[in-house]
């Protein structure tokens, strides 16, 4: 459920935007304060707390031994979960995950998946019995709007934080050594950029207020290389070719500084 | 025996004086002693201590003006959201009288409504009406939201606060018992006006503040006024070219 926007609301915005100006005094390219911390978590393996302005995303990574998925025997497997905790907003609502929550671990899935962050091919301990299971769990604590680039910066940088044990074979039975951590193994970086199209304009970093009467949502997903790894688009209006293009160079733009908060 | 002062900050369970005094609003009595109850400012009146909170949600009274979002439009009224944990309902006889007519057409879903509360019954079911001057929809304009205890401050004594700012701005401005405040000016002076009402907001409890709010609102103006020169000077050099 979508809170009610107050009528004058979403025209005063509206207007503000068409001027190139938004209601908090940011650039339409503007992201919020951000700040990332890594290592929050003792219990987890790895764990990244990340702010956008009021957004706050807890992320923690846990490792386990497990079964791979018969159609890929050799590879290590990573599942990415999300909860909308009750306290982050009024309509999160304690249950089964909603559509939000699993479209939020979906997005973020996808990115660090087709991007091919995480070197699955070293996480296999005994090919076809063994491999490492990653899990990626994130937190919602406080809703203020734009969680998927949140969501997205905060699991990068908690993969990045992430050491696990090594695992030896003896005799076909797995030997886990607590002792000897190592860091995860990783190819490449990815964080992911969305922009609110509202009124004729693209907004960066959308609030909870400009997410309440966007038009259309696009998030993409690029990694430190350059290449878009995923995107998403939300929203019940459409989007135009050449916005869409200029979403894409905006992204490239923005996720360069998004980097720098995870080097 | 009194252990605080006037407008001291205190915690819940500070214990705040002892023996001959009255327990007030945001206070309570444990044996002789009257502690707070809330995080807030001490308010002392003769013999009487009350404690007023830093924050609060707005509880709806009989004859305050609110100001309220209609969320749902049923058979025979409106669903309002008054900012409050209680939501309010205005009757359709009371906008239409005795006529029958399409209640989408007077207010629809999202609509800011300026309006009194009628009557508030024992299981707080708000009433809402329309009757007296100056209530009813909004046009235009913007909504600040602020805390309902600080609407006696961005009011100040008298209206004092509230009059200073639309002398200076030359806005419009409708402040709610329900923390809600509708602003309704040029579109840059909206937004001085919004600065200006969130300074109150996380101010209200220093003293001297409207004499400091003069001040900034001078500021902001001259600030203002030369971004619109500068505007001026940059639109004739276009010309130029």
């Amino acid at each position: 459920m979508q809170p009610i926007v107050p009528e004058i609301t979403r025209i005063s915005v509206t207007n503000l935007i068409n001027k190139g100006e938004r209601t908090d005094g940011r650039s339409l390219d503007q992201y919020r304060e951000i700040s990332v911390e890594t290592g929050v978590i003792k219990k987890a393996e790895g764990s990244a707390r990340v702010k956008i302005g009021n957004t706050q995303i807890m992320i923690g990574i846990k490792p386990q031994i497990g079964e791979p998925f018969p159609d890929t025997p050799n590879v290590g497997v990573f599942m990415t979960n999300s909860e909308l905790v009750p306290m982050a907003a009024p309509n999160f609502e304690p249950g089964p995950p909603d559509e939000r929550s699993v479209e939020l671990s979906r997005v973020t899935d996808r990115g660090i998946r087709e991007g091919k962050i995480i070197d699955l091919e070293k996480l296999a301990i005994i090919p076809g019995k063994k491999v490492w299971m990653i899990f990626i769990d994130m937190h919602i604590l406080d809703y203020d709007g734009n969680l998927m680039d949140a969501a997205a910066l905060g699991a990068m940088a908690a993969l990045m934080d992430t050491k696990i044990p090594t695992a030896t074979v003896e005799d076909d039975e797995v030997v886990i050594d607590h002792e000897n951590m190592q860091p995860l193994p990783l190819n490449d970086k990815t964080v992911m950029t969305t922009m609110a199209k509202i009124g004729n304009e693209l907004v960066v970093d959308p609030s909870l207020e400009e997410e309440g009467i966007m038009g259309a949502r696009i998030s993409i997903g690029v990694r430190s290389d350059g290449a878009i790894c995923s995107m998403q688009k939300g929203g019940e209006r459409p989007f135009k070719k050449e916005e869409i293009l200029k979403a894409i160079d905006l992204a490239q733009e923005k996720t360069n500084e998004l980097f720098k908060y995870i080097p | 025996m009194i252990l605080v002062e006037d407008k001291d900050i205190v915690v819940p369970g500070e214990i705040l004086a002892e023996g001959e005094y009255y327990a007030g609003r945001g206070t309570f009595k444990d044996d002789s002693k009257i502690c707070s109850a809330l995080v807030g400012l001490v308010a002392i009146r003769d013999d009487k201590i009350s404690v007023l909170p830093l924050q609060s949600k707005y509880i709806p009274k009989r004859g305050d003006v609110v100001i309220g979002k209609i969320t749902e439009v049923r058979f025979s009224m409106w669903n309002v959201d008054i900012n409050s944990p209680y939501s309010g309902i205005l009757p359709a006889s009371d906008v239409f009288g005795r006529e029958k007519r399409d209640m989408n057409k007077a207010f629809n879903v999202g609509d800011i409504l300026f309006m009194r509360v009628v009557d508030v019954d024992e299981v707080k079911k708000v009433k809402l009406g329309l009757k007296g001057r100056g209530l009813g929809k909004f046009r235009g304009g913007i909504l600040v939201e602020i805390t309902p205890t600080k609407v006696p401050r961005l009011i100040g004594k008298k209206g004092s606060m509230i009059n200073m700012i639309k002398d200076h701005t030359k806005c419009e401005v409708v402040v709610g018992q329900n923390g809600l405040v509708w602003v309704k000016g040029k579109p840059e002076m909206e937004r001085v006006v919004e600065k200006v009402i969130k300074t109150i907001e996380t101010e209200a409890h220093t003293s001297g503040l409207t004499d400091r709010i003069r001040v900034m609102l001078n500021q902001l103006l001259d600030i203002e006024e030369d971004v619109n020169k500068e505007e001026e000077e940059d639109y004739k050099e276009e010309l130029i070219q």
